[in-house]
């Protein structure tokens, strides 16, 4: 149904089009127009098309919601708790689809058959009201069209807005990501003191395991349960092992690149480094878990060293091994960028070129290469896959890489994968953690596109 | 130390340099090299399927149906091939004991009941005759036949039994035993039996998923780039925006499933495991990379253009729409298959919305239930069973050649249709 109304509504506009096109066509025999006869066609076709579009958007979105208010308002004043009355609309709602197979109640069938009742009245009372509104404005436009009509102004205004909005689309995101992980996490800090969470040495998700909604508000379940501590340190901990492949290998490639590579090596070389940046992380996720995390357990007993098959080091290690082209490009960027000149002094003076690149190149790209570095440790901690599927799921405070430990993102993962029961601090306590992954990110990228910018803006 | 040594000494320092930076060239090569390779090595078998060729004696009595009747398809669909089924493996060995009966069950793939109902269905003149019939081996005796399962370990660590063995041996004396092309890793669903498994569903689910998201982010992502090179006014709110999108794109991707999970699922009430949601997700994700791809194109269309433009009367809107945008379009789309590329890999995010259901029927919308062909990675690679590591493999290998091919199409693009001004 919604879509044979969207439908008629975009055939009503193009054909709009072409009446309002040929009404101009008409007026420009004996008189002239101001805009071209097409601009009268987009005319009438906006009026058209976009307040119906507008009213009919608005009312899908809102119409699921005061539906629901309308049947639930016969029980709201039985006191019953908000999970309860989702469980009886769900029921509800299955029934008037034929697909329930519960204990039928009185009051359920009741409410089943108010429901479709209220969907009836809601569903024609949309396509009447959302048509009269279309052939209204419709209407108007057509009979305000004449030689002086103003067309192609108000078009291109019409226009110009929605480009705007599209380019609000980011905000919105930004403002949508930011309302969903504070709106839980606000929840999720009123059961958990924030203390608690930041300074807690211990996680144990699994722990906070509520079998009703009663239960889930008393605060002492959750003593010694969420303590982040232990997955930040995590966290950092294996993005620290991921920088410390990544950035030799990284820093190196890119200098040498820049540098010494001939233009064929450069060619070549550059793209097939780049892969590396393309492929999935799943995959990555997939050979860590599959080869480097069995092969470092059997270097390790070979060396008489206890290795765990799900360690640090091979979640870190691979995760490097995806962030080198973010390096190495970046840093490549960096040094070509420095002025030809400091490298002719230097020359000059009789050094060598490694000499050049130490003690010049080096220390004037640093701001940039810093810059790359940061925006490689964020794309460490965002990591997500590798982890997931390499390292260890149980969150152990430990420094060393060859135990598992677990991070943020892995530790969101667990707790989100399969169904989620929305208002339980488990839940809550993901979008907390995205929270702290959110903020740590956006600072990281600030910093580093600041440091890059300001570095960039210095040589050009 | 004199002058001489001392040269000698810098040039061994040049020297040691340059090696390190080629062995960090070589390194990163290196990985890649030994990734693709385990990838194809342990990958290549899934595309080959193993089959036990049996004969099968379509007996009246043994299906229970009328022997001097030619029987109607009703009578076939009807006939019991469970015990039909049972019965033509006893005669595999008219020995067995009870116990080896289940074993020589096992050695086929659950699905012997109908491939022996549609071999019949297909060929009506077998009735009453014995015919060779192949049926898909079981997971194990699959892995087994082609060698990436030992069997020279104790028979209590092996999936596959020695009475197992010694059929099967014997089957592949007689050349009983054949491996085909596996079409049906690109036509099944997924299963939970590996030698069923196929990657139909999750791929109908990633393609789904990136229909959705060109829908959405391509247009959104032009019109707000064109917006903001060629309409802005240089104000705080712009460079606001500037910077929001910037962010965006260094935000980790995991945190746009808690977006589509907190809003997309929790406040709209979109159904849960669909493309729709994860299209929708992921297209909120390749947004800012579009938008800066976008720009960069817009802002390599030369100002002379515009300029010429509007000096022969065309308005602002005119001149972006007939000339700044077309020029600008290549660069829009190279910028856009990429995006794309990237969020066809994408997992984590479609994890948290609950793409990561067991999905054994193909999907036929983007409103159906569905996995996608990373979360099928995903879910293979967390599953115990031996048969799943090279679907794994091939499952990547069907992932990269589309990204390879995404890829290669916006160079493509890029070199064919730019316009290069200067």
């Amino acid at each position: 149904m919604n879509s044979v109304i969207f439908l008629t509504i975009v055939l009503l506009a193009l054909s709009s089009y072409f009446f309002g096109r040929k009404k101009a066509i008409l007026i420009q025999s004996n008189k002239r127009l101001t805009a071209l006869p097409k601009f009268y066609g987009y005319y009438l076709a906006i009026w058209c098309g976009a307040p119906a579009f507008l009213l009919y958007a608005l009312w899908s979105i809102f119409e699921p919601s005061i539906v629901r208010f309308f049947i639930l308002s016969d029980y709201s004043s039985q006191g019953l708790l908000e999970g309860e009355l989702n469980l009886f609309y769900e029921k509800v709602k299955s029934l008037s689809r034929n697909q329930y197979s519960g204990e039928l109640t009185a009051e359920l069938q009741r409410s089943a058959e108010k429901y479709l009742n209220f969907r009836d009245i809601a569903k024609w009372s949309k396509v009447v009201i959302v048509l009269s509104l279309l052939i209204a404005s419709t209407g108007y436009a057509y009979t305000k069209i004449s030689n002086n009509t103003k067309t192609r102004e108000p078009v291109e205004i019409f226009l110009k807005g929605v480009f705007f909005l599209s380019s609000l689309a980011a905000i919105l995101t930004t403002i949508g990501i930011i309302f969903s992980l504070l709106f839980q996490t606000i929840e999720f800090f009123q059961v958990i003191p924030l203390f608690d969470f930041v300074f807690g040495m211990h996680w144990y998700p699994a722990k906070a395991f509520v079998r009703d909604a009663s239960e889930a508000l008393d605060p002492s379940m959750y003593s010694d349960t969420f303590g982040a501590v232990p997955i930040f340190a995590g966290t950092f901990f294996i993005a620290l092992i991921a920088m410390c492949v990544a950035i030799p290998i990284g820093l190196l490639s890119g200098i040498y690149m820049a540098e010494y590579a001939s233009k064929r090596l450069r060619q070549y070389a550059k793209p097939v480094i780049e892969i590396l940046a393309g492929i999935p992380t799943v995959v990555y996720g997939f050979f860590a878990a599959l080869t480097v995390g069995p092969f470092l357990k059997d270097l390790g007993l070979s060396l008489g060293l206890e290795v765990s098959a799900e360690s640090a080091l091979a979640a870190g290690g691979v995760m490097g091994i995806m962030i080198i082209p973010f390096i190495s490009s970046l840093s490549d960027d960096v040094i070509t960028s420095v002025p030809q000149n400091l490298r002719d002094g230097s020359y000059a003076m009789g050094a060598t070129k490694s000499e050049t690149i130490k003690r010049v190149i080096f220390p004037a790209a640093l701001p940039g290469i810093v810059g790359s570095i940061l925006l490689g440790v964020s794309r460490a901690i965002g990591e997500t896959m590798i982890v997931v599927m390499a390292s260890g799921l149980a969150a152990n405070l430990t420094l060393n890489p060859l135990e598992s430990t677990s991070t943020i993102t892995a530790q969101i993962v667990v707790i989100l994968i399969g169904d989620q029961q929305f208002g339980d601090p488990k839940t809550q306590a993901a979008f907390a953690l995205g929270l702290s992954l959110f903020i740590v990110t956006l600072v990281l990228n600030i910093v580093a596109l600041s440091v890059v910018k300001k570095y960039r803006e210095k040589y050009e | 130390m004199n002058k001489e040594e001392r040269l000698i000494k810098r040039y061994k320092a040049e020297k040691r340099f340059q090696f390190y930076g080629k062995a960090a060239i070589f390194m990163a090569l290196l990985f890649l090299v030994v990734f693709l390779t385990k990838i194809f090595s342990t990958g290549y078998t899934a595309f080959q399927k193993t089959w036990l060729v049996i004969p099968v004696n379509y007996n009246a009595d043994l299906l229970y149906l009328d022997p001097d009747k030619k029987p109607t398809t009703e009578d076939i669909n009807d006939a019991d091939f469970y015990e039909f089924g049972i019965e033509t493996f006893i005669s595999l060995d008219p020995d067995a004991s009870e116990d080896q009966i289940m074993e020589l069950k096992k050695m086929f793939a659950f699905t012997f009941e109908r491939e022996l109902k549609y071999y019949l269905l297909d060929n009506p003149d077998s009735f009453g005759k014995t015919v060779d019939v192949k049926l898909t081996a079981s997971d194990d005796l699959d892995q087994v036949f082609k060698g990436n399962y030992p069997r020279d370990i104790p028979e209590n660590r092996r999936r596959a039994s020695d009475y197992q063995l010694k059929i099967f041996d014997k089957l592949n004396e007689d050349g009983r035993v054949i491996s085909e092309f596996n079409a049906s890793f690109f036509t099944n669903a997924d299963s939970r039996e590996a030698e069923l498994a196929g990657i139909a569903s999750s791929f109908m689910g990633s393609l789904f998923s990136i229909l959705v998201c060109l829908s959405i982010a391509f247009p959104v992502a032009l019109l707000a780039a064109v917006y903001l090179e060629e309409f802005a006014p240089k104000n705080r709110f712009t460079d606001f925006i500037e910077v929001n999108i910037n962010n965006l794109a260094a935000v980790p991707s995991i945190v746009f499933g808690l977006l589509g999970l907190g809003v997309l699922l929790a406040v709209f009430g979109l159904p849960r495991s669909t493309p729709l949601v994860g299209g929708i997700t992921l297209s909120l994700m390749t947004l800012p990379t579009i938008i800066i791809a976008a720009r960069a194109s817009l802002k390599a269309v030369p100002p002379s253009i515009r300029e010429a433009a509007l000096a022969m009367g065309a308005s602002r809107m005119q001149t972006t729409m007939h000339h700044t945008v077309p020029l600008a379009l290549p660069g829009t789309l190279s910028g856009t298959i990429i995006g794309l590329a990237q969020a066809l890999g994408e997992t984590a995010p479609l994890i948290l919305i609950g793409m990561v259901a067991f999905v054994n029927t193909i999907p036929g919308t983007p409103m159906d239930p569905a996995a996608s062909l990373p979360v099928q990675i995903y879910i293979w690679a967390e599953s115990a069973e031996r048969g799943f590591v090279e679907k794994v493999s091939a499952c990547i290998m069907v992932l990269l050649f589309f990204l390879i091919f995404m890829n290669l199409g916006a160079q493509l693009i890029r070199h064919k249709f730019e316009k290069k001004w200067n």
